[in-house]
């Protein structure tokens, strides 16, 4: 029946498929997965606005921040950082051989700070009031309200640097020309604003120097967290470009293996030198405030699994790998090192937080947190394949390609 | 009606003492529960209403409660008025009264303050004799709070003469305030799915501010554990008692000197922390903390990084068109890109 319409709608977002065909080319196993995690977790975030987040969650008194903090906002924050890295690199220090991986980090960036935010929503205990901090009340002396203000202002700078892409695919020529102008500026500008707010997510535990363990807890978080969101950040571009080279090969047309090993590789430098500078911090703070007896400790022997574990391990094998030319060994590390981070946000939001409480009054989360958190991931992932699918993100649009950004 | 309210809390004091004896087991488990599952304060809210109303006025003279551990008899008498007065979920008096005899009941647990309470009574076992202490907590009402620094859409008071206020309506329910108060005292109604608030004790604003009135757990307390004051005179007036009882103090104001200073301040026979106070919180404002850091995140943002990455910017633009000149294709860089944005 509708065999014959051409319309916009079925050429841009069904793939030039009839909705029948698009209906069933979806029908897989990954995506039944996929549906099963997003129907869960659409069906908490709808018990949490109906019931309360008493119900929905395992937080408390003791423990206001859990599992949505400490994963959706600390970790996915530090994740979407490929932005900032690789914008960085390619637009600011004019490493044009990494261009191809800039589209997927920005992109990478823009829905991971939406998905965040959006998670955030069901965090918040008012969350119709979140417009409030742009122009209603302003609370100057919080380092949230610094977050908060950051992440709208980055939100819209990612929109910016993504924005090529989407006028390519609007084939908006004009648009797309004034937006390339832009990026450049939007690059410098968010350097700044994500530099200042990774670094302010650890600020936010300074105000906490009796609930942080002593090991975490450090004048330094701050430097750590924006370190540790720049080998975040270099590693999550190993990690998808790892997988999206996998998932999306059929998009990459002369794919040159050899060029983009010794592009993983350094990658893999940068990010073993971003490890080092932090591990070697890491040993000056516990230096200088004096903590080593906590080393011998149940929580000292969980902070060296992280830094010794997830810290010095990969950056040994980083440097290792990129002596001896190994990609795959590389890409394994990315993992590891992204692992890593997201170990140490846990650590600090949630395992080290109260950490004289004795075990039986600590936070861990409910089902239903673990089933949103897992919710929203799947819908970024989602996210991220139909704007793929449909963008000029991996590869480039056959109009633009001698002018890609 | 303030007078005949008195007169009836003092005679009610004085019935509960005849009452104490018996048991009822249900209480004790579920006392927390009912604070817990609480919503619906309207306590936090008409201090606001007040506060708005009455701040420019009222004096400047910073004013606070002492008290006296080693005084405290345990009866909750102060937790039944506090309730009473804000209109918290409360129960029959004789019913807090008795806790301090009853087998099954509330002191086996450490309490804190939830939901629906501003104030909780905590018995510890002293270190000397062995004899049992009771300590009331609520907010310190910090002279340097950390809840209203950290609070992002400024949703505190420090009313001038001494209370934290919490201002409801501005409130997106974040939470940060409990992570940064360093007493645990705010606490949230995870129960109300669509306007939860933060609770705590707002130091009986909307009673202090009149003259000759003091807070409700400081009038109805039988056995003159807390002194309702200007905090000067009260921090002259703790000394004076350590001085004056050799020995049976320790010598420490707690709240003196803690984060900064607290409106309310205690003293005590044993060591602070043996009574549930931490000791380790230091002397430094918690805002403090998060002040130098917006300090350097400013002087990063304004002052430092412009001119670094724009420096950084032209830098590489000419150094790419001089090799776009010469037509040579890059040398490999190393991929150390956070350089710049140090």
């Amino acid at each position: 029946m509708a065999d014959h319409t051409n319309s916009w709608f079925r050429e841009k977002i069904l793939l030039g498929m009839t909705p029948r065909d698009y209906i069933i080319s979806n029908f897989n196993f990954s995506n039944l997965i996929a549906a099963i995690f997003v129907g869960t977790g659409v069906a908490v975030m709808i018990y949490r606005l109906f019931f309360g987040l008493g119900p929905a969650t395992n937080l408390s008194d003791n423990y206001p921040w859990g599992l949505w903090i400490g994963f959706d906002i600390l970790v996915g924050i530090a994740l979407a950082a490929p932005g900032l890295t690789l914008g960085t690199a390619v637009h600011l220090f004019g490493m044009k051989q990494y261009h191809h991986f800039v589209r997927p980090a920005i992109l990478s960036s823009l829905l991971g700070y939406i998905f965040a935010v959006f998670a955030l929503l069901f965090d918040l205990g008012r969350y119709y009031r979140m417009p409030y901090l742009i122009g209603y009340s302003w609370g100057f002396s919080s380092i949230l309200f610094l977050i908060g203000w950051h992440f709208f202002l980055y939100i819209n700078i990612c929109l910016i640097e993504w924005s090529p892409a989407l006028f390519e695919w609007l084939n908006l020529k004009k648009a797309r020309e004034f937006f390339i102008k832009l990026t450049i500026w939007a690059t410098i500008f968010g350097v700044i604003i994500a530099g200042g707010h990774q670094s302010a997510l650890g600020g936010l535990y300074l105000v906490a120097p009796g609930k942080l363990h002593p090991l975490w807890y450090s004048a330094l978080l701050p430097v750590f967290f924006l370190l540790s969101a720049i080998f975040a950040g270099i590693s999550m571009v190993i990690v998808e470009s790892t997988i999206t080279h996998k998932v999306f090969k059929s998009q990459l047309k002369d794919f040159d293996e050899d060029k983009y090993n010794r592009l993983v590789i350094g990658l893999g430098k940068a990010t073993a030198s971003a490890l080092f500078v932090y591990l070697i911090l890491k040993v000056f703070d516990i230096a200088h405030s004096n903590t080593w007896g906590y080393l011998n400790t149940p929580y000292g022997y969980w902070y060296l699994v992280e830094t010794l574990g997830f810290v010095l391990l990969p950056a040994l094998f980083f440097a290792h790998a990129a002596r001896k030319g190994k990609a795959k060994l590389v890409q394994f590390m990315g993992f590891v090192t992204a692992l890593g981070v997201i170990l140490n946000r846990l650590n600090v939001s949630i395992i080290a937080y109260n950490w004289h409480f004795p075990a039986s009054q600590k936070y861990y989360p409910l089902w239903s947190e673990v089933a949103l958190t897992l919710g929203v991931v799947a819908m970024l992932i989602l996210a991220y394949r139909f704007v793929v699918n449909r963008m000029a993100i991996m590869r480039e649009h056959p109009e633009y390609e001698s002018s890609h950004s | 009606m303030g007078i005949d309210r008195r007169e009836f809390l003092r005679r009610a004091a004085i019935a509960g003492i005849t009452l104490i004896g018996g048991s009822s087991p249900a209480y004790a488990k579920n006392i927390d529960k009912d604070t817990i599952l609480f919503t619906g304060n309207i306590a936090n809210e008409r201090n606001w209403k007040l506060y708005e109303k009455t701040h420019a006025a009222i004096t400047k003279e910073h004013y606070g409660v002492l008290v006296d551990t080693t005084r405290c008899i345990g009866c909750r008498r102060c937790e039944w008025a506090c309730n009473e007065w804000n209109k918290n979920p409360n129960r029959p008096i004789a019913e807090f009264e008795k806790s301090v005899v009853g087998k099954d009941n509330v002191f086996k647990t450490i309490r804190r303050m939830h939901a629906g309470n501003f104030t909780v009574v905590n018995r510890f076992y002293s270190s000397k004799d062995g004899k049992p202490i009771y300590v009331k907590r609520q907010c310190m009402h910090c002279e340097d709070p950390g809840c209203l620094a950290s609070c992002f859409v400024d949703s505190y008071r420090k009313a001038s003469m001494g209370p934290v206020l919490y201002l409801p309506h501005i409130c997106v329910g974040c939470r940060y305030c409990m992570v940064a108060c360093p007493f645990d005292v705010p606490a949230f109604e995870y129960y109300e799915a669509l306007n939860p608030q933060i609770t705590k004790c707002t130091f009986c604003y909307d009673r202090i501010i009149y003259e000759g009135n003091v807070p409700s757990c400081v009038e109805i307390c039988p056995a003159e554990v807390m002194t309702f004051g200007k905090r000067s005179d009260l921090i002259n007036l703790a000394h004076e008692r350590i001085r004056n009882n050799p020995g049976k103090y320790i010598d420490h104001v707690y709240g003196e000197q803690e984060v900064g200073g607290t409106s309310w301040m205690y003293l005590s026979s044993v060591p602070f922390e043996e009574i549930g106070f931490r000791t380790d919180i230091g002397k430094t404002p918690i805002p403090n903390y998060s002040r130098s850091f917006l300090f350097g995140v400013k002087m990063f943002e304004i002052v430092g990084a412009w001119p670094l990455v724009f420096g950084a910017y032209y830098a590489i633009s000419k150094a790419r068109k001089k090799h776009t000149s010469s037509h040579e294709t890059p040398p490999e860089e190393k991929g150390e890109s956070h350089g710049g944005s140090h």
